[in-house]
């Protein structure tokens, strides 16, 4: 539903990324089907990290390939943007990919594990904008095993088991 | 220097020197830096070919070129784990080998191909490459967006439903007709040289992707007008020249 954020969560090597990447067309479907609404502009975060190494790439030009803002970022990023991408630390170059993901033009955003790699300050700030952005009209997927996370943003929660969804 | 029969090949080359950096850029982004190497094989081979056959050699090259890079695709599968370009320089340089050793004129032509003999062009092959690069370059501009995120999110690329081939195929299309048309005009040793060592030197110090294609395109147009004046001042082959310019300099400021 649009501005529903829902929570899939389970144990791991339950499939629950597996899920995601079947809704978003990357996994292969073996029962049942997925029916997308014509003209839905979906958006995907995967746990791979971009591959920025070595490439002269500043955070605003990455967020400018998805058509993602720069406003509302935290402000321990906001004088960081304009600097290459692997000059940055591990978690501020997390931070930004998703970002350029949840900030794209999209009607359904898919995250999966959005949490790694982010201390307390960035999973604070992304619950906050998480709940932002569904009160603009974004329907949301998010897989995490944060179980305290799922619980401040999602506002339904699926847990899946070995052979079954509760 | 400026006589007219300088300032021809001086001009061609220019224009490559501005327009290869920026190809090498992306091909750098991909992790394709040989296919450069591949395409310039191929159209040297394809050059010495047609000439065996009595067609004009840069028609034989720029269609040899053509068809490997669009040809790739169709063999994508079968040459997974980057084979194809090692394969077509192989198979380029095999072949341009065998008839240079085979034919008295493929040999004269592919010593000037191979060494890099910029001082051949004509005000055909000016208006070509001249041509040629501003369509290069606005093809480039156009597919910029989508190979830079094809790269960095290929997941949000499909996702949309963005069909890649037509910026892959383009993208190879694109390489590998350049690459003809300035191993042509400069030999395959100049126009690697180009593709590989301003990227590789942009990729090292830009702080952004826009000042990478702008240091890359500085890097080769400087090198390029430093090489052309010592070769000529030298009577040295340009191609080799370029070459030990451009690593110098790379290992001065890398």
């Amino acid at each position: 539903m649009p501005g529903e954020i829902v929570g899939l969560t389970g144990p791991n090597g339950v499939g629950k990324s597996t899920v995601l990447a079947a809704l978003a067309g990357r996994a292969k479907v073996f029962s049942g089907c997925i029916q997308q609404q014509p003209g839905l502009r979906p958006a995907l975060q995967t746990q791979d990290v971009p591959p920025v190494d070595g490439l002269p790439l500043s955070g605003r030009e990455l967020l400018a390939l998805t058509g993602a803002m720069a406003d509302g970022l935290p402000s321990w990023l906001t004088d960081r943007i304009d600097l290459r991408l692997d000059r940055l630390s591990g978690g501020q170059r997390h931070y930004l990919a998703l970002w350029a993901i949840l900030q794209a033009p999209a009607d359904l955003v898919l995250l999966d594990e959005p949490t790694n790699n982010l201390d307390a300050a960035g999973v604070t700030h992304l619950t906050a904008h998480l709940r932002e952005r569904a009160a603009a009209g974004a329907g949301m997927i998010v897989v995490s095993h944060d179980a305290a996370f799922v619980e401040a943003v999602c506002d339904r929660v699926l847990v899946m088991g070995a052979c079954d969804v509760e | 220097m400026w006589s007219e029969l300088f300032l021809i090949p001086f001009l061609t080359g220019l224009c490559l020197a501005s327009v290869l950096p920026l190809l090498g850029c992306y091909l750098r982004l991909r992790y394709e830096w040989l296919a450069a190497l591949a395409y310039s094989h191929v159209a040297a081979a394809g050059a010495l070919l047609a000439l065996v056959v009595a067609m004009p050699p840069a028609l034989g090259g720029v269609a040899a070129a053509g068809l490997a890079g669009a040809g790739k695709r169709f063999f994508a599968v079968r040459l997974a784990g980057g084979a194809s370009y090692a394969l077509l320089l192989l198979g380029g340089w095999a072949v341009a080998v065998l008839l240079a050793a085979n034919h008295p004129m493929a040999e004269r032509l592919g010593h000037a191909l191979f060494d890099g003999q910029l001082y051949f062009s004509g005000s055909g092959q000016l208006w070509l490459v001249a041509i040629g690069g501003i369509v290069a370059l606005v093809i480039l501009r156009a597919l910029s967006k989508q190979l830079l995120l094809a790269h960095v999110y290929p997941d949000f690329f499909r996702i949309r439903g963005t069909r890649t081939w037509p910026t892959q195929t383009g993208f190879d299309l694109l390489v590998a007709l350049s690459l003809a048309v300035a191993t042509m005009s400069m030999g395959v040793m100049g126009a690697f040289s180009l593709v590989f060592v301003p990227p590789w030197l942009a990729f090292r110090r830009a702080r952004n992707w826009r000042a990478g294609l702008f240091l890359a395109a500085l890097i080769g147009v400087l090198g390029y007008i430093a090489a052309f004046t010592l070769a000529l001042a030298f009577d040295q082959p340009f191609g080799p020249v370029l070459a030990l310019l451009l690593i110098a300099l790379g290992l001065l400021i890398a």
